[in-house]
């Protein structure tokens, strides 16, 4: 798949090449930057924060993967959240020996686990049926939590230690804590990226728009669509275990389906099917949350999540990032 | 390795316990900071909420507006009943606005997170909503102190009243989560105790709107006493049901064991009529709190819950031990809290436990008659005063860290 | 005394129609959402708020107004109706080309901003609403004692059910409605207002969820978030039936009540769940649901 493309690039008219390399140099310019950005972002805000938002960011774009490029939309992700940060909660909290990331492992391994088995069960559903059926997979998903004893139900699960990555480097510390969650978080991109640009990302989309004919050129849709649910499961466990170790506890309210609710905001606000658009979303929702809940406006946070779904929805689907994209598009090309 | 640390580690010890001394003669940052962190928009919204908040300003101001004159500063935020915004917000305000004292503190979960978060970092705070007895037991910190009431006294006072009242049969309408189930306990426990018998208990979801169907398996069970160890919107749910299914006609009875003034006010008295229950506080109850209450109400245009008294009692002996010991250090004010008895129009005997437990009187009520009622808020009727030191659990039994046995 | 499955008879009977009278209160509330669906294809997450809506209306017109029950029964359906047939022609209208999920979210943020701004109004303690003078009291019928207000809500809900139910399949402008959802262009050819008959069906199925908020007010505490958690269970119960089936959503609403009252003899902490448990066994067998067309 992947060699005719590079192929048909090589053909291309030297005028046509050059302006894909100055793009691209664009991009990569564009990418360093951020890099950047999320480098020195501790000195300036605080880090804690900052670690909040690239946890959720990392569920959104797992969310994303999903909903963006299969166009299959989950209203059960907040089970694999919940389960990566309760397996890895439950590790560390009772074996003081473990280190940090061999409990992220293992809470991101649960998840995915079960993400296969929410895939093999919801994956020939298609639209509101596969909406339907994680969210009641998820139902179930909380209910096991509330009633099992390692999670401590409603009081939550605490006294999670960050401990020592490798059994070396302290994460104690915030700023160290934050470098780590910030390359956890870029392994995830990088991995949803590169899915995104692979010959199985390409086949992803063309069953998003046309699944009978996907099918009719010999692809296994199915296959292929579980493939991702796992992988956008695997990365929202990662998401869960990482945000677990940050906050040092897991609780009910990552389980809950509002949970499934708020990541569908931060997706549809940054932008559906861009690879920054949950990120952008994520930033801005779990920043909103902050600054209403701290300022007299407090009592209507639902009330202002509420306007601007509406708000998304009516006037621009696209998303901040896709509109973003389609105003670059039409003033610089 | 060792002999490179050593003279660093003593300059470390050096260095902090300047930094001690000098932190014991004054006010950090010339501002007493208090945060109040509550649930401002859920279920335990009209419980604590805004109108703690309100309280918790009441008491600065009526202490002045500042301590030796260093002004006091008051910032609020929603934990939205999350032990993750709860805690994380604590951990913010520690780290970037150095807070003082943390206030209000509702949900049992959020207090459990975030009074780790104050452990680690020194902090202080007061919790004046939970109702988990764990708190200051096997969760005790010396970085907080519970103030209002906990599960203890409530299934000590109201299932201790009934039994020796000849209510011996019991059957129990249980929260499926750790508070509902820490509540069955201590309640099985008080009446088997005291020569009662629990024949029946049904473990309902949390939450749950329709109580129908457990209400008639509390009938078939023939028990005299249906207790209800819920709270909040379960409670009003299991009560409003109970009174649609005439379990008080067919001559059982109910006993709520965390009941709030505001869930009272909610249902109204016909359906609540002849409820015991155990409270810490009510604005009726003498001439301080209803001179106190009153002053509330004008502000506020609610009377006051347990919770939101207890509120502006705990501020008010806080801002008075900042004052006493011209610091507001948490280890010096938590001791210099602990050394005074606390009388006022909220607390009567009340005193600081080495667990953190705020003990104090506690009082049997008895919910009003439609008939008895003088006014929209005159809902109780205080039949006996349960005292301090009986009240609560006894240290003896205690699990603290903080408790030398 | 003689048991039943380890449960004596009289409570099992009693768990029964209390299943019952819960049941028929899932299939009124369902049945709006499967008109909504079933018509206009719009996942209408709002349904819960609209029924909590239903609620809070009666009880502020029973306090400004003194509106008594038996009127509010009658009036606050169309008000609330009403509302919603605004939302239909200024919101929903200008996203019906899309895919469904895009009015999903729209009226998930509708029910977010209703709750929240009551929220903030009412607090969330909730207040009682008397029950009406003519149906208090109860019944005995021999294994227990039925309010009599239950029994009326079982008869209401079942028989609202009818008639809908009897409209839609059985008349002329139901026959209208079906025509216009399958062929747009065709029915306007022929001279039917198409977006005003959607706009009176989207209000319809509005009103029924208001119906169901009144019924509810003197049963429950009448509190802004009474409609968010019975919502999923009720998304359940149409999901089953098969989204858009008119009978689905009435014969699973009555059998998810009866199972749910069940499970809370046997099993009760998992009351709550067991409803969304029959939902994936129901999938996996009949992927549209018990009485649901595969598309």
């Amino acid at each position: 798949m992947s060699q005719p493309i590079d192929t048909a690039a090589g053909a291309l008219p030297s005028a046509v090449a050059a302006r894909r390399r100055r793009e691209r140099l664009r991009h990569g310019a564009f990418y360093l930057a951020l890099l950047a950005l999320g480098l020195v972002a501790p000195l300036f805000v605080y880090p804690v924060f900052l670690m909040k938002i690239l946890c959720f960011a990392l569920f959104a774009c797992a969310f994303n993967l999903l909903l963006g490029y299969v166009g299959l939309l989950s209203f059960g992700h907040a089970a694999f959240l919940a389960t990566g940060g309760y397996v890895t909660g439950y590790l560390l909290a009772s074996h003081p020996g473990l280190t940090p990331e061999l409990g992220i492992l293992a809470g991101t391994l649960a998840a995915t686990v079960l993400g296969a088995l929410f895939g093999v069960l919801s994956i020939r559903r298609q639209g509101i049926y596969f909406a339907m059926v994680t969210l009641a997979l998820a139902q179930l998903v909380f209910f096991g939590y509330l009633q099992a004893p390692f999670t401590g139900g409603e009081d939550g699960l605490h006294g999670v230690a960050r401990g020592e990555l490798f059994g070396v480097i302290s994460l104690r510390g915030n700023l160290s804590m934050y470098y780590f969650v910030f390359g956890v978080f870029l392994l995830g991109f990088l991995l949803i990226w590169r899915t995104v640009h692979s010959p199985f990302g390409q086949v992803l989309k063309a069953i998003r728009e046309n699944e009978p004919r996907a099918v009719s050129l010999g692809y296994n849709a199915d296959a292929y669509k579980l493939v991702a649910f796992v992988i956008s499961a695997a990365l929202a466990g990662l998401a869960g275990a990482t945000k677990t170790l940050v906050f040092q506890l897991a609780s009910l309210t990552d389980a809950h389906w509002h949970m499934s609710g708020e990541v569908i905001l931060m997706t549809l606000l940054g932008g559906v099917g861009t690879l920054f658009g949950p990120l952008v979303g994520a930033s801005l929702v779990v920043s909103l949350q902050h600054m209403l809940a701290q300022s007299p406006l407090g009592n209507w946070v639902d009330v202002v999540l509420g306007a601007i779904f509406v708000l998304c929805v009516l006037s621009f689907r696209s998303g901040i990032v896709g509109e973003a994209v389609k105003l670059y598009r039409k003033n610089f090309k | 390795m060792n002999l490179h640390k050593k003279p660093l580690t003593v300059a470390v010890a050096l260095v902090s316990l300047a930094v001690m001394a000098s932190a014991q003669a004054e006010i950090s940052d010339g501002e007493v900071r208090i945060g109040y962190l509550a649930d401002m928009s859920g279920t335990y919204r009209d419980l604590g909420g805004p109108g703690g908040l309100a309280a918790l300003e009441m008491a600065v101001a009526d202490f002045g507006g500042s301590v030796n004159g260093a002004p006091i500063v008051v910032f609020s935020a929603d934990d939205r009943n999350s032990a993750d915004v709860g805690a994380n917000t604590v951990r913010e305000w520690i780290d970037q606005r150095n807070v003082d004292l943390v206030a209000g503190l509702v949900a049992s979960s959020v207090v459990i997170a975030a009074t780790r978060v104050l452990e680690e970092n020194g902090g202080l705070g007061i919790v004046s909503g939970a109702a988990a007895s764990s708190i200051t037991n096997e969760h005790c910190t010396p970085n907080h102190i519970h103030w209002v009431y906990d599960t203890y006294p409530l299934a000590n006072g109201t299932a201790k009243a009934i039994v020796e009242q000849g209510g011996d049969s019991w059957f129990l309408l249980t929260a499926d989560y750790a508070f509902g189930h820490a509540l069955e306990a201590d309640v099985t426990k008080v009446v088997e105790e005291n020569g009662g018998e629990i024949v029946g208990s049904v473990r309902h979801p949390f939450p749950t709107s329709d109580f129908s169907s457990y209400i008639l398996q509390a009938q078939g069970s023939g028990a005299s006493i249906v207790g209800l160890a819920n709270a909040g919107a379960d409670t009003v749910n299991a009560i409003t049901a109970a009174s649609q299914f005439g379990l008080t006609q067919s001559g059982q009875q109910l006993a709520g064991l965390l009941v709030f003034l505001n869930d009272v006010h909610a249902m109204g008295l016909d359906d609540t009529q002849g409820l015991l229950l155990t409270t810490g506080w009510y604005w009726d109850m003498d001439e301080a709190s209803r001179e106190w209450a009153q002053r509330y109400f004008d502000e506020v245009g609610r009377m006051p819950t347990m919770v939101q008294a207890g509120i502006y009692s705990s501020t008010m002996h806080y801002l008075q031990a900042v004052e006493a010991a011209d610091t507001d250090d948490p280890a010096t004010v938590r001791a210099t809290m602990a050394e005074a008895p606390i009388e006022d129009f909220f607390a009567r005997n009340g005193r600081i436990r080495e667990d953190g437990r705020m003990v104090h009187d506690m009082y049997l009520a008895q919910v009003k008659t439609p008939e008895a009622s003088t006014g929209e808020w005159d809902l109780y009727e205080i039949l006996s005063t349960i005292p301090a030191e009986e009240a609560y659990r006894p240290l003896t039994e205690s699990q603290c860290k903080l408790v030398n046995r | 005394m003689t048991t039943l499955l380890g449960v004596p008879i009289a409570v099992f009977m009693g768990q029964l129609t209390l299943g019952l009278v819960n049941g028929a209160f899932y299939a009124l509330l369902s049945l709006g959402l499967a008109v909504i669906f079933g018509l206009l294809k719009i996942v209408n997450f709002a349904h819960g708020a609209q029924y909590m809506l239903g609620a809070f209306a009666a009880l502020l017109s029973m306090r400004y107004f003194g509106t008594n029950y038996w009127a509010a029964l009658v009036l606050v359906p169309l008000v609330i109706g009403g509302l919603g047939m605004l939302l239909e022609r200024f919101l929903l209208r200008r996203i019906a080309h899309l895919d469904h999920l895009y009015g999903l979210l729209l009226t998930f943020g509708l029910a977010l901003i209703f709750e929240g701004t009551l929220v903030n109004f009412f607090g969330v303690s909730g207040a009682r609403y008397a029950t009406p003078e003519a149906l208090q009291g109860g019944l005995n019928l021999g294994f227990m004692f039925l309010p009599t207000y239950r029994a009326w809500v079982l008869v209401a809900a079942l028989g609202m059910c009818l008639f809908t139910w009897f409209m839609i399949e059985r008349t002329r402008l139901g026959a209208y409605l079906r025509a216009g959802t399958e062929n747009a262009a065709l029915m306007q050819a022929f001279g039917v207002n198409v977006p005003l008959l959607v706009t009176l069906t989207y209000g319809f199925g509005v009103g029924l969820a208001a119906f169901a908020g009144v019924l509810a007010a003197p049963l429950y505490p009448v509190s802004p978030t009474m409609g968010s958690s019975l919502l999923i269970v009720v998304f359940a119960v149409v999901v089953i039936g098969g989204m858009g089936s008119i009978l689905g959503a009435i014969v699973t609403g009555l059998a998810m009540g009866v199972i749910e009252g069940l499970t809370k003899v046997y099993y009760p902490e998992a009351a709550n769940t067991v409803i969304f448990l029959v939902m994936i066994l129901v999938l996996l067998l009949r992927p549209a649901g018990l009485f649901g067309k595969e598309a």
